[in-house]
């Protein structure tokens, strides 16, 4: 019985592709229903991003495993076959997917490093192969193990500190000057992309009052609308200013458009208290001599993606960090994955008894003095077959469960029973075997819907940058 | 006894002062918890000395610049665990620490003065006391205006070092600094109530122009100014920083000039 997964991510597969795969969550239950059938699969967890699409599965054999999770995700989408897929997928067996499925956790194996998203939706898979009996005792553990670590990589390491987008470190310097975004105002000057979508993170942020301008005034309503902000008149925004904490600058203006004397005086309006301006625009539209201006913090697009590499760096180091702490939780839980083995499980219960009964034996001749060979025999024997006649039942329900997809949980009990060691730690699962699938309809509301917002969020500042 | 816990507060304040300012430059998350104790245990120690020493002389100990250095100190130690446990400011430390060290420091080596017990000065320590809490207030807006420069300066140059992920936002500090003021200033206020009510008894009049009192009233005058103007015409943000951190320095320049002239405060 071997652990493997099978998928496809942004790292190997286009948009095109992943889009055919991909799962909804309504759908999850009848896919993972669907993975359970086949013969070889014993325990499944789908797990369906906008960036990847994985089974996680533990199967009898690689193989044959392989083939049949390999259909089953080509089944998934009509005008997709095997073949055409094959190329996009990457194929893990025993601790190389144990390393993925934590790495994937960790958020390493995203398209931004260290983005909180995928915890989340990882959390949300499992739960629902959890829910339908799905997973079982392997996957079980393994999945709790990689939300663990995924949590120690977060709290132990800076990988998720700091902002990586332009919007983001946008937010990040307005915190710096800013304590509680909530009782500002943001003035958006121009309707660019990129504004925008600062704009729309500021919000995310607590930023409550929006105040909109652009030269075409039909535009400011439009957006006005969409941010629940109120539009300003182009002619007039100079004087609004004043009332702005943060102005974000983005028209396509071929000259500046804020001037000095614009930010000295709506600093003198407002009582010298500081103004966060963001220059969006190439070309430039707000005077750089504003930067001298006491109490104004002038940024443009040079400077914050300035911020966002630096930021990168230390989250490139950060990630080397978070892969050795991931490899060395690895090592942990192939172990545990190894002892649930029959054979071995076997070898060790005999060891044990044997040990115990040498042990006991030794003292009980030793008490006993001088006995006479036949006297010696006959307690050699009752020992031996007190310990045979106990290990039977064990040894052939062992055996009889090699085979069969309760085969951990017997082997679990073994170990436990007897003391086995090579636990790494205590399992409490449901002792039914798993991937039977149970209707539990309640449980389809507890899924996260578009969970790929930050992301993608975060991916079209980065692709938008030209504007 | 009480000359142990004091030297042993010494000690752990000099070591808390070093760890901040090691964690200043060092990305830690250990260290902060370091300061936390050390300088906790150290104000535990130096209460219990303080309070000794109250018990040992049945009076309240305010009547020598060991004395009310020691309890400046101690003040603005119990200030920095209030600001460090409410808003997690660690930084806080390597800015108010430094100031906590040096003035007990410089307690230490000014004599302990023996206590002059004079039945009318007999509740002078309240005048003593409400000096120093506004002194203490005066020290933090100091401390805030510092902080608000360099966060400032960082800001500006775009130098996105250690110390600007650590230090907190300007309006945080813009607003600290207004605070520490605000409740400073009443305090002074009352403490130089209180002293010319004592100077009344003593001398028989409320304002007799010593050192100490014109100074105290120019401090007095100087803060009102401040708070008056930021609420009045925006003293705020990097003018408010100047003016607070040129305040504490008259504040300091005016206690060193006083102790070399070797006054006792009470005289």
């Amino acid at each position: 019985m071997n652990i493997i997964v099978v998928g496809l991510s942004h790292k190997t597969a286009p948009i095109e592709v992943r889009e055919l795969l991909a799962i909804p969550a309504s759908r999850l239950r009848d896919a993972l229903q669907r993975l359970c059938a086949y013969p070889s699969v014993r325990e499944g967890v789908v797990l369906s991003t906008c960036n990847r699409v994985e089974v996680y599965a533990v199967v009898d054999d690689n193989e044959t495993g392989y083939a049949q999770v390999q259909d089953f995700l080509a089944v998934t989408h009509l005008s997709l076959s095997s073949e055409q897929l094959t190329p996009h997928l990457y194929w893990h067996e025993d601790d190389r997917a144990v390393h993925h499925m934590f790495r994937v956790a960790a958020s390493l194996d995203s398209m931004i490093v260290g983005e909180p998203q995928i915890l989340g939706q990882l959390k949300d898979a499992f739960e629902i192969a959890l829910s339908h009996k799905a997973s079982g005792i392997i996957l079980n553990k393994l999945m709790r193990k990689a939300i663990s670590v995924a949590k120690r990589v977060r709290t132990e390491t800076k990988i998720a500190n700091n902002a990586v987008s332009v919007s983001s470190a946008a937010v990040e310097l307005a915190k710096k000057i800013f304590f509680n975004l909530g009782d500002k105002t943001v003035l958006l000057v121009g309707a660019g992309e990129m504004a925008k979508l600062a704009a729309r993170h500021l919000i995310s942020q607590g930023v409550q009052r929006v105040r909109i301008t652009t030269r075409d005034s039909r535009n400011a309503i439009e957006l006005a609308k969409q941010f629940n902000g109120v539009p300003v008149p182009f002619d007039d925004f100079r004087t609004v200013m004043a009332e702005a904490d943060i102005v974000l600058c983005s028209t396509g203006a071929p000259h500046y458009v804020v001037r000095p004397e614009d930010v000295q005086r709506a600093i003198r309006q407002r009582m010298n208290r500081p103004i966060f301006l963001i220059d969006i625009s190439v070309p430039r539209n707000i005077d750089p001599a504003v930067k001298d201006i006491d109490n104004a913090f002038l940024f443009d697009i040079d400077d914050l993606e300035t911020r966002v590499g630096e930021n990168r760096e230390e989250r490139t180091r950060e990630a080397a960090r978070a892969e050795h702490l991931v490899a060395a939780e690895v090592e942990g839980m192939t172990r545990w994955v190894k002892s649930l083995e029959v054979t071995p499980t076997i070898l060790a219960l005999r060891e044990r008894a044997e040990e115990i009964k040498r042990v006991e034996l030794e003292r009980a001749l030793a008490r006993l003095g001088s006995l006479s060979e036949q006297e010696r025999a006959i307690v050699e024997s009752l020992a031996q077959g007190m310990v045979n006649k106990l290990l039977h039942g064990s040894l052939v329900t062992l055996k009889s469960e090699e085979h069969t997809g309760s085969r951990a949980l017997y082997v679990e009990a073994a170990r436990r029973f007897f003391n086995l060691g090579e636990m790494t730690g205590r399992v409490r699962e449901d002792p039914e075997s798993s991937c039977e699938m149970h209707e539990d309809p309640t449980q389809q509301s507890s899924v996260r819907t578009g969970g790929c917002a930050a992301e993608s969020d975060q991916l079209s500042g980065e692709s938008k940058r030209d504007i | 006894m009480a000359g142990v816990f004091f030297m042993t507060t010494l000690t752990l304040y000099l070591i808390g002062t070093g760890l901040s300012l090691v964690y200043l430059l060092r990305r830690s998350e250990i260290l902060p918890r370091f300061v936390l104790w050390v300088t906790g245990v150290g104000f535990v120690t130096h209460t219990v000395a303080l309070v000794g020493r109250t018990v040992a002389l049945s009076q309240v100990p305010m009547t020598s610049f060991h004395e009310a250095l020691s309890f400046f100190s101690w003040a603005l130690v119990l200030v920095f665990l209030l600001v460090d446990f409410r808003h997690r400011l660690h930084v806080v430390g390597a800015f108010i620490l430094p100031l906590a060290s040096l003035s007990l420091l410089s307690a230490a080596a000014l004599p302990k003065g023996d206590p002059v017990l004079q039945p009318v000065l007999g509740t002078v320590w309240v005048h003593v006391i409400l000096s120093i809490l506004g002194t203490v207030g005066f020290a933090v807006a100091f401390v805030a205006g510092l902080m608000y420069l360099i966060q400032d300066g960082l800001l500006k140059s775009k130098k996105f070092n250690v110390l600007y992920s650590k230090l907190p936002p300007l309006d945080f500090l813009d607003h600290l600094n207004q605070q520490a003021i605000v409740m400073g200033f009443p305090f002074l206020t009352l403490g130089i109530i209180m002293g010319a009510i004592s100077a009344e008894f003593v001398r028989g009049s409320y304002l007799n122009w010593n050192p100490e009192q014109t100074w105290a009233l120019v401090t007095w005058v100087f803060y009102f100014i401040v708070l008056i103007g930021r609420l009045t015409v925006g003293w705020r943000a990097k003018r408010a920083a100047y003016l607070t951190i040129i305040g504490f320095a008259g504040v300091l320049l005016t206690f060193v000039g006083v102790l070399l002239k070797g006054h006792g405060p009470l005289t």
